[in-house]
Order: C-alpha cells, then sequence, then structure tokens
C-alpha cells in the first residue's frame, strides 16, 4: 500500500464518522458549534496521531497478553498530557469541551487504530493513517458542526446566513445532533452509491 | 426527597445518553432486540455501580491525598478495565446463568464511555443534586439513577427499532440513518421533562 | 527484533515500565504546566472583576467568604461577588458567576466563570444578559427589581429557548446580591437599601422571597 493511499483512506473510504460509525458520543456531544466541533476533532487528530506513533514504535517489546492494558496506558497518558497542555494554554478550550477531553480515553477509534492499524505496521505508516483517520474525524465534526450551528442560529465561523431569530434552535440542541447526524449519514451513503 | 429528585432527574430530565451523550456507542449498537438491550443495561448499571464506588475511594484516599490528581484518567479507565475483568471472572464462577446473559457485554463495557464520564462527574462533584452534598452516598445513588437512565433509553429504542425492522425505509436513509434520526425523536421527547426537576424541587421544598 | 512473549515476568515487567514511564511523563508534565493554569485561573477572576466593576485598575483585594461560600471582593468601585446557582440545577451541574454590584446594589456588569452547559447554549448567556441585549440585566438591582424571568413573573427576558439556563443565571445574581448584603450588614449600604423598599408592598413577593432566603441561611 502507498503511503498517500493510506492517508486517503481514513478521510473517505474508511471514513471513522460517516463509514465506519466509530466515536460518536464526541461526534454528537461536541458539535453544537462548528468551531467545537473541529477542536475536538483536531485534539482527538493529536492523540491519534501521538498514540499510533508510540504503540507502532513499542509493539515488539509488548507481549500480547498484555497489548490492551498497554496500549490503554499509552492512550490515557497521552490524553492526559493533553488536557494539562489545553487547560494551560488553551482555557477556552477546556471550557467549551469539558468532560469530552477525557473521555478521548475510551474513543474506540483510538484503540481500534491502535488495534487494526498500528500494532501492524512501521511507524512512519502509523502516522500517515493518524493523520488520514484524525482529518477524516476533523472534517466530519466540523461538517456536523457547521450544518447544526447554521440551522440553529444562522451563522458560523462568523459567517452569517440568516438571521439568528429565525434558526430552528433545536438542532443546537441535543435531538438536533441525532437528526443533522443521521441526515448526513444517509447523503453520504447515497453519494458513495 | 432529594434523593428521588436525583433519580428522576437523572433518568428522564438529563438522561445520560439523549441529553448527556455518553454512551452512544452501545446505545447504537446494541439496540436492535429489547433482549440484548435489556442485557447491556443490567451490565452497565452492575458495573458502574461498582466502578463509581472504588474511583471514588481511590480519588479521595489516593489521588486527592498524595496530590496526584493528575493521574485521574489514567487511573480511572484502569480500575474501570480491571473491574470488568474481575466481575467477568466472578460472576463466570459464582452465577453462570447470569454470567450467560451478561457475559458477551461485559468486554464492551470498558470502552463506554458512559462509565468513564460518570465516575468522572462524581470524584470531582460536576453532577446535580439538589439539596444534597457530594459524597459517596449519592454518588453512588446519582451512577445508579444515570445506569437506569441509560437501560431505559436503550430499552425504549430497542423497543422503536424492532418496530421499524418491519416497515419499508426509504433506501438512502437505510440503517444508522434511520436509526440516528429515531434516536434524535426520542431525545425530543426526552426534552420534554425539562424543568419537571425544578418544578419537583419546589413541590419538595429543597433549596 | 523478535517479538516478547508472554510470561509472566515478561507481562510484568513490560507493565511496569510503561506505567512508570507514563507516570513520570505525567508527573512532569504536570509540573510545566501547574503554573500556567494557575496563572491562567488568576488572571480570569482579576479580568472578570475588573469587567464587572468597569474599572482596569481597580485593586483587587482579599476575599471575604459569605455564609453560602459566595465569594466577596469589595473594592473601592464597589462588589465583585463570585456566586453559584443555589440549586445547582442548570443541564450538567455547576453554574459559577461574578457579578459586580455598586455601592447601591445595582448591577454593573456580570461574566461567567464556569458552566458545564450543552456547548453553545450556555455559552450564550455570556452575552444574553449584557447591556443592549434582549435580557439585559445591567443596572437593575435585585432589592428593587424582581430578577427573575419573565414566565415566572419576572422582569427580565429568558434566553430563547433555554428557560432552565436563564433561571439557574439568574438565581445566581440574587445569591451574589444575597451574599453582598450579608457581608456589608455593618456598614449597610446594600442592606439599607434593601430595607427601604421592604415597606413598599409591591415588592411583596421578592422581599418574601428574600427574607425566606434569609432565615434558611441563618438557620444552617
Amino acid at each position: 500500500m502507498n503511503y498517500f493511499k493510506i492517508l486517503l483512506n481514513g478521510i473517505v473510504k474508511e471514513n471513522p464518522t460517516f463509514v465506519l460509525l466509530l466515536g460518536m458520543c464526541p461526534t454528537l456531544g461536541t458539535t453544537s458549534s462548528a468551531i467545537n466541533g473541529m477542536s475536538m476533532g483536531l485534539a482527538t487528530m493529536a492523540v491519534l496521531i501521538c498514540s499510533n506513533f508510540l504503540i507502532s514504535c513499542v509493539k515488539k517489546i509488548i507481549p500480547d497478553m498484555v497489548r490492551i492494558p498497554s496500549f490503554i496506558v499509552i492512550i490515557a497518558s497521552l490524553v492526559t498530557v493533553l488536557q494539562m497542555l489545553i487547560k494551560a494554554y488553551a482555557p477556552d478550550v477546556d471550557k467549551n469541551l469539558g468532560l469530552f477531553i477525557p473521555l478521548i480515553v475510551v474513543n474506540c477509534i483510538i484503540l481500534g487504530r491502535a488495534e487494526a492499524f498500528a500494532a501492524k505496521n512501521n511507524p512512519f505508516a502509523s502516522i500517515l493513517d493518524g493523520i488520514g483517520i484524525g482529518l477524516g474525524f476533523t472534517i466530519a465534526l466540523t461538517l456536523l458542526g457547521c450544518v447544526r450551528e447554521l440551522l440553529g442560529t444562522g451563522h458560523a465561523f462568523g459567517f452569517e446566513l440568516f438571521s439568528e431569530n429565525y434558526g430552528a434552535l433545536v438542532f443546537v440542541l441535543a435531538p438536533g445532533a441525532f437528526i443533522a447526524l443521521g441526515y448526513l449519514i444517509a447523503i453520504v451513503n447515497k453519494l458513495r452509491g | 426527597m432529594a434523593y428521588i429528585l436525583i433519580f428522576i432527574t437523572a433518568i428522564f430530565v438529563n438522561n445520560v445518553v439523549l441529553s448527556q451523550f455518553l454512551g452512544i456507542c452501545p446505545f447504537l449498537g446494541v439496540s436492535k432486540k429489547v433482549e440484548t438491550a435489556s442485557g447491556m443495561a443490567a451490565a452497565v448499571a452492575f458495573v458502574l455501580v461498582f466502578a463509581t464506588v472504588v474511583t471514588y475511594l481511590i480519588q479521595i484516599y489516593v489521588l486527592d491525598a498524595c496530590g496526584l490528581g493528575y493521574l485521574q484518567t489514567i487511573a480511572f479507565i484502569l480500575v474501570i478495565a480491571a473491574l470488568v475483568q474481575m466481575v467477568e471472572i466472578v460472576l463466570k464462577k459464582v452465577s453462570p446463568s447470569l454470567y450467560q446473559a451478561l457475559g458477551v457485554f461485559l468486554p464492551l463495557i470498558t470502552t463506554n464511555c458512559c462509565i468513564l464520564g460518570v465516575t468522572i462527574q462524581v470524584a470531582s462533584g460536576t453532577y446535580a443534586s439538589p439539596g444534597l452534598d457530594h459524597n459517596l452516598l449519592t454518588g453512588v445513588v446519582y451512577a445508579l439513577c444515570t445506569a437506569v437512565g441509560f437501560g431505559v433509553a436503550l430499552v425504549v429504542f430497542a423497543g422503536i427499532r424492532e418496530q421499524l425492522s418491519r416497515v419499508s425505509v426509504p433506501k438512502g436513509v437505510q440503517g444508522m440513518s434511520i436509526a440516528l434520526i429515531t434516536a434524535g425523536l426520542l431525545a425530543m421527547a426526552f426534552m420534554g421533562f425539562s424543568g419537571v426537576n425544578n418544578g419537583l424541587q419546589k413541590l419538595f421544598g429543597i433549596e | 527484533m523478535k517479538k516478547l512473549q508472554s510470561t509472566w515476568y515478561n507481562m510484568v515487567a513490560v507493565l511496569t515500565v510503561i506505567s512508570v514511564i507514563a507516570a513520570s511523563v505525567l508527573a512532569y508534565v504536570n509540573s510545566v504546566t501547574e503554573g500556567p493554569i494557575a496563572e491562567i485561573n488568576q488572571k480570569n477572576l482579576e479580568d472578570g472583576i475588573r469587567k464587572v466593576l468597569g474599572d482596569d485598575k481597580v485593586a483587587i483585594p482579599e476575599p471575604e467568604t459569605a455564609e453560602d461560600g459566595s465569594l466577596i471582593y469589595r473594592t473601592e468601585k464597589g462588589f465583585a461577588v463570585q456566586a453559584k446557582d443555589p440549586q445547582n440545577a442548570s443541564f450538567g451541574g455547576d453554574l459559577t458567576i461574578l457579578v459586580g454590584f455598586d455601592v447601591e446594589g445595582n448591577i454593573k456588569g456580570y461574566t461567567i466563570l464556569k458552566t458545564n452547559e450543552t456547548p453553545g447554549l450556555g455559552a450564550k448567556a455570556g452575552d444574553w444578559f449584557q447591556q443592549g441585549s434582549k435580557g439585559c440585566i445591567i443596572g437593575l438591582n435585585p432589592s428593587k427589581n424582581n430578577l427573575t424571568v419573565s414566565k415566572d413573573g419576572g422582569e427580565v427576558d429568558a434566553i430563547t429557548a433555554s428557560t432552565i439556563t436563564s433561571r439557574s443565571f439568574l438565581r445566581a445574581v440574587n445569591a451574589a446580591a444575597h451574599a453582598a448584603c450579608f457581608s456589608v450588614s455593618a456598614d449597610a449600604t446594600t442592606c439599607a437599601t434593601k430595607q427601604q423598599h421592604m415597606d413598599k408592598p409591591e415588592m411583596n413577593e421578592d422581599i418574601e422571597e428574600l427574607k425566606f432566603d434569609k432565615t434558611k441561611t441563618l438557620n444552617k
């Protein structure tokens, strides 16, 4: 498999949100606005790249039977490092994402990629896989965030489509998350044929 | 009375799945049949209450006592993973019938973010318990109620999906898409309960 | 290099080594970020106090703690009170706000310090009640004005579709006013205003509530 393919694989063919349907909690929980969705996607991507790289480096020295606990420890420490960095240098992000930052640990995408890709491939390919899947996740979250914010409040990323008074607020609230994602998946299914 | 309030708030008003977005994966994954859904709900309730007690004690007597607050995530996830394994082993020995009913779901629970999420909420005292202090008892009650809320949402959703499988759905929205839209409608129904907790609070005279 | 076998010794050794490395990395990052985190919290608080009092240079004193746990910063430009929603009943728990009062007890400004609300929605409370917005509370006085949402018979417009957040927010504002009153009861500027208005009949409901609150807090 060439490296470009690995990169593209995560964004299109195995898009974690629209195709694999993994990591639904942050997908729904943090996309009430486009910017929140994007920061969550980027945070997850950072953890994913690092965890893929580290796990791919140490895969040889980890006995099979303690594979999962070792991976979990590595992922959990990466997440904690990220959490502390965000708290220190991007407090607004911490304010908005709150509980969902430590919950990156239990995001099935990360453990899933560690198992399915990083434990079998070399470090460089694993980084690329991390970037690809991470980008796929970020794009999906940003898209969902944009749709929800646009429909709900009429503007996203400072771009105003219509006045806030005409927004269907339900899209910013919990039910809108499910409904918007449901229709986005339907559209993606249609496009994929 | 205050405990009843926690109960109602956690199940209906602030449902863990439908308004807090925790535990979506099993909510979407094992909700095709009511039977499996109730099995999963029971397994989650079991592990969640256990995990809450253990992690709360660890938070107070180990992490806070030694100033190791930054190890919270890593300690909790390991405790949960170990606990799930232990429950599995004990259950296998003690009650094979229960193990048969819940066994399949146990390994899935480690990565159920509802467990880690709720244990963090309880350990750091960021859950709503009007009129009561945050302590082990209210924490456990909150965890149990959350688990019941998870179960209610899961079983109701599974019931809807069972019905849904008998009707013809347009090709584009088949599968996960229609499931998500259904979940959205269910969440909207649960939103009808918002504010009930404040009314009850006044009724019970809790400050 | 050959993959390590799953022997008892190997497994224990690997897990221990990984855990030790993980713990030491975390300890290191923690020591690095601890300073900035504390600094940011402190800075946020100071900025918040200056913002709600509308004065960039005011000196910030040590806080006094009121009976309900609110923190009161008594400055020469008025009071800044850090308070929580006493019912703790907004979606997802804690709502902590900072409210600035002048010596008369009029609200000069407010800011939200901490919220676990739905991202996006709760954040709205940060703008909604400011000067010039629909739900403006600036200039109102909790002892004269009924600071509840219009649905409950009060004077404040709730955030569209977010009545619960709005109620929670206003409870926190009232708690702040309440705390400030207690803390200054010695020189009694704010409390005096409150006392005067107690006689006015149309304020009955509001005052009843305040009295009720007061006795409850005192009983504790």
